[in-house]
């Protein structure tokens, strides 16, 4: 097992690394002088002089990115210009609340995709498969960003609910934080409810026609128990596995979503980022997304091996 | 014989079953008749694509519905015809009154549970069978197939056991509720020989101590000579011969049948020029599009045109033991005649 | 990514061959047309599925729709109108007036140009680069296959849409630079794609037979393999152009694609947030514009894939 482990390492961090390389050299896409364009609005060639000197701006790019991945492993992913604080330190505190998001985000979706995907396997073919094949279709086909919008119309606009924006620390108020975080959740978590009924269904079609579920059937043994106490215990671990990479896909989302019900999290973050033509946030908060992703890869690959020895040789 | 005259256990009427498929509907059992008496092991033997399993597998509702549908017969099980029940009611059947060994023991048991829960499961089910009283019965049952520490290895994992043993544990929850039949469904066919060999000494021990009737499924003809009282031929979803072991095996009637047993390997030697495997000639039909009449006439030497219309009834074979029924237009004991001198 | 999760996606038979958003999941198209010679089973079994004909026709109509534009829409899109201001739905202005009177339907005829062009091309974009690559790696292996391989395993350890994103955030905001961005990120799937369907067809017989023949490896990739993966590339690049669609709405919401006053459906959204109050009617066109998009494409892709090989239809 250690070993499996020592070989994924092996093989994740090269790809990260080569990840940050063609994130860093992102910045040769800026028309023009590249200190110019670092600086973002700053006119004062001064500082324009001091950024140069500062990042070593008059250097070739495999040398700039030795000085900037030098930084990255020592915590420094370079300083904000716009904000004028360290882009880690802004990390550190947008992170948790899209955190928080994703996690209730992947709630909602394990909450209404696996059921769904259970019913839909176990009648295949029928018309609670079908209605539900179409809901998980329809939810993968909405712009998340228009649900989100859709949603506020209703439930701030018209009804008055829930708010449309803001975010409450939990630690402060849980319930306004809730409150202000369940339209969020909900949208976030649509798009991936639709994938995650989707990989629950084809989990449970594959065990549900094994062996041992005919077994289990010539026992005698009622459908509802094949289903929850033969089936499912045996799908749940690529179901598991696969929801380990949809949570990468959740920071995606949160990108819009965030915009969309002003959450100030990690999405936001970048999006500012990118208005401001704050380059150096924008390259911190990719390599962190990377970084977060290529973890989650690992864990889940972790995960399958774990449970099922036959991966471990891969 | 005594058996033929007392009711018998399982009558099996014209049962009929189909797969839809994108490519047609494939007969999968087209007119099975037989029966079964309380007692009697019944060895069915067939290729791929016979029917012999789905035609047992569709008797309790385990094939898959859909693409699969039974479209015709009756299947009476102590009276009751299996077709028409229930599912509740059937479910009630399963596992209790009849009982199934399955042909692969490393995926016909769940790997995530323990053998003592698989165990128990069907002793709860269909005895109500819990707690102390349930182990305890597991206990006895795994000791009835002969695994020895039999009370150690109840919590154990299918994949502690080995294969030889996963089958015997298999056939421990086939016979769990004193089955009044157990269909054992190619259940040595994923065995090494020697294991082979031990699983069938079991089943003929079992036999004896609990006395219940018994289905056996096999491809293999001489596991159903050391095993059965009855033979049962099967082709293309069909009957094509049944009778007394020993008739079958001496005086087979059918051109199939004969094709089966010759492509035995002889090692006795004492036949000259039949060194090299015998094999019969042609391949299974389309059961998608099935010809008019004695589906293996196509491969048969011996076929009449009368074969090629016309499907023959399952009869008694004139000159043989009573209850030796064959489907053919042809003699072949005639026809075998000019041979009996080699 | 790291195989164990392949392996893992593979064997619950709801493999994705990639993360995207919007790409709904389910198993890969095989690599060859099952049982030569049915093409004509293709079609009829394409024909057969009504949603996937439904998808289809959809598609049709929205591409005529913004092919035809000049002539289908009642007003030019870029027209104010101060009259219109907001202005509700009415008979002269059906979908109703946006924030400086411009007429909302023909907003979102011309906007379909701007969205499906987008889909379209940077799918174009996307297969063009990442099917010779992918060719090249399947075929070649070795270093090469390495190193494309560990480029493409980088690029996917970002998200989708926040490489898109960030691409887009260096090149600087308008359309064509959101299609060279979506592009860019979607070449990956491809690459990845294309390797394994390469790999699975060049291990089939007729490949090593053709090759003892002594054809030159460029005329065995033309001829032999090229036609067997086909299939497979087309379901995905129509699921792909969905993902594509929505990824261009969600950069132009961001104000990261088409720049105003051109008219595209994600910056309407964008544009209507601010508005939820007096004018819903803004909100609700744009976005359905795009979900009946992106449902008309994820139908037929997901019948094309059906068709292809009825065997994998879970």
């Amino acid at each position: 097992m250690l070993q499996f482990l020592v070989r994924r390492l092996a093989l994740a961090v090269p790809t990260l690394i080569l990840a940050s390389m063609i994130i860093f050299a992102l910045q040769q896409l800026l028309p023009g002088d590249v200190a110019t364009a670092l600086t973002g609005e700053e006119r004062d060639p001064q500082v324009i002089a001091f950024i140069r000197e500062k990042y070593h701006l008059d250097e070739p790019l495999p040398v700039r990115y030795a000085y900037w991945a030098g930084g990255v492993l020592r915590g420094d992913l370079g300083e904000s210009i716009r904000l004028q604080k360290p882009v880690s330190e802004l990390i550190v505190e947008k992170l948790p609340v899209t955190l928080e998001l994703a996690c209730l985000a992947m709630l909602v979706a394990l909450a209404i995709g696996v059921p769904m995907g259970v019913l839909s396997a176990v009648k295949r073919g029928q018309a609670a498969d079908t209605i539900a094949n179409g809901i998980a279709l329809w939810g993968l086909s909405v712009p998340n960003f228009w649900l989100g919008i859709l949603l506020i119309l209703l439930f701030s606009v018209e009804l008055g609910w829930l708010p449309a924006s803001g975010y409450v620390s939990p630690f402060e108020s849980l319930s306004e934080n809730l409150a202000a975080m369940v339209m969020p959740a909900f949208v976030l978590g649509n798009a991936i409810a639709a994938v995650m009924m989707r990989h629950t269904r084809a989990a449970m079609l594959g065990v549900l026609g094994s062996d041992y579920v005919r077994t289990a059937r010539a026992k005698g043994v009622s459908p509802l128990r094949v289903t929850l106490r033969h089936a499912l215990p045996n799908a749940a671990i690529p179901i598991i596995t696969l929801g380990a990479l949809e949570f990468g896909q959740l920071l995606s989302g949160a990108v819009l979503t965030e915009q969309v019900f002003s959450v100030p999290g990690f999405g936001k973050l970048m999006v500012d980022a990118v208005f401001n033509r704050d380059f150096a946030t924008v390259q911190g908060v990719v390599i962190c997304t990377a970084a977060t992703y290529i973890a989650l890869n690992l864990a889940a690959d972790l995960l399958s091996a774990a449970v099922n020895p036959k991966l471990r040789r891969a | 014989m005594t058996a033929a005259m007392t009711k018998p256990l399982l009558d099996v009427r014209d049962l009929a079953v189909a797969f839809d498929t994108d490519g047609g509907a494939v007969h999968a059992v087209n007119g099975v008749s037989y029966t079964l008496h309380e007692g009697e092991t019944l060895g069915i033997v067939g290729e791929s694509g016979s029917g012999k399993s789905v035609h047992v597998l569709a008797m309790l509702g385990l094939i898959p519905r859909p693409p699969g549908r039974v479209t015709g017969g009756q299947v009476l099980f102590a009276g009751r015809d299996l077709l028409t029940l229930k599912e509740r009611e059937l479910r009630k059947v399963r596992g209790g009154a009849i009982g199934f060994v399955f042909q692969d023991p490393m995926s016909s048991l769940n790997p995530g549970m323990t053998v003592a829960a698989q165990l128990i499961e069907p002793l709860r089910i269909h005895l109500g069978l819990d707690g102390r009283a349930a182990r305890a019965r597991a206990t006895e049952l795994l000791d009835l197939v002969r695994i020895p520490n039999a009370a150690s290895r109840l919590d154990q994992y299918p994949h502690e056991f080995s294969g030889g043993q996963r089958q015997r544990v298999m056939i421990a929850i086939g016979l769990s509720c004193r089955p009044k039949l157990l269909i054992a469904d190619e259940a040595t066919t994923a065995l090494d020989v020697t294991v082979q060999a031990e699983i069938v000494a079991l089943v003929q021990e079992l036999k004896r101590e609990l006395g219940m009737a018994i289905i056996w499924i096999t491809h293999d003809l001489g596991v159903v000579a050391g095993i059965s009282d009855t033979v049962q031929v099967m082709y293309a979803g069909r009957i094509l011969e049944r009778g007394p072991v020993d008739d079958i095996f001496a005086d087979p009637r059918n051109a199939y049948t004969l094709g089966l047993l010759r492509s035995l390997p002889d090692l006795s030697g004492s036949r000259t020029g039949r060194r090299r495997l015998h094999q019969i000639e042609g391949a299974p039909p389309d059961m998608r599009h099935l010809p008019p009449g004695d589906p293996f006439a196509p491969r048969n030497a011996f076929a009449t045109p009368r074969c090629r219309t016309e499907m023959p009834p399952l009869v008694q074979a004139t000159g043989a033991a009573p209850g030796h029924l064959v489907a053919a237009w042809y003699d072949l004991p005639r026809l075998l005649a000019p041979e009996a001198g080699r | 990514m790291s195989s164990g999760s392949e392996i893992a996606r593979a064997e619950t038979a709801g493999a994705e061959i990639g993360i995207l958003e919007a790409v709904p999941s389910g198993p890969p198209a095989p690599a060859i047309l099952q049982e030569p010679g049915t093409l004509a089973a293709f079609w009829r079994r394409l024909r057969a599925r009504r949603s996937a004909v439904a998808g289809l026709v959809i598609v049709g109509l929205l591409v005529l729709m913004a092919a035809l534009a000049p002539w289908v829409a009642p007003y030019d899109p870029t027209a104010t109108d101060w009259g219109n201001v907001r202005g509700a739905p009415s008979l002269a202005h059906p979908f109703g007036g946006d924030e400086v009177g411009r007429d909302v339907l023909s907003r979102i005829i011309f906007g379909a140009r701007a969205s499906l062009g987008a889909g379209l091309v940077s799918v174009a974009l996307a297969v063009s680069l990442g099917l010779p690559l992918g060719m090249l790696a399947g075929y070649a292996g070795g270093w090469i296959d390495g190193a494309i391989s560990r480029l493409t395993d980088a690029l996917l350890a970002i998200p989708f849409l926040i490489l898109a994103i960030a691409l887009a955030a260096f090149l600087g905001p308008s359309l064509v630079n959101a299609m060279i961005a979506i592009g860019l990120s979607a070449t990956s799937i491809f690459i990845r794609l294309t390797r394994a369907q390469v790999r699975a067809v060049a291990a089939e017989e007729f490949v090593e037979a053709a090759r003892a023949m002594g054809n030159p490896p460029w005329r065995i990739a033309r001829v032999h393999i090229l036609p067997n993966i086909v299939p497979a590339i087309l379901v995905q690049a129509t699921l792909t152009i969905a993902a594509a669609i929505i990824a261009e709405a969600s950069l132009s919401f961001l104000g990261l694609g088409q720049q105003p006053p051109e008219p595209s459906w994600g910056a309407m959204l964008n544009t209507a947030k601010n508005f939820m109050d007096e004018a819903p009617w803004m909100a609700i066109w744009p976005g359905l514009s795009i979900f009946l998009a992106v449902l008309a494409f994820n139908l037929f892709g997901d019948g094309l894939r059906d068709a292809l090989d009825p065997r994998q239809r879970t």
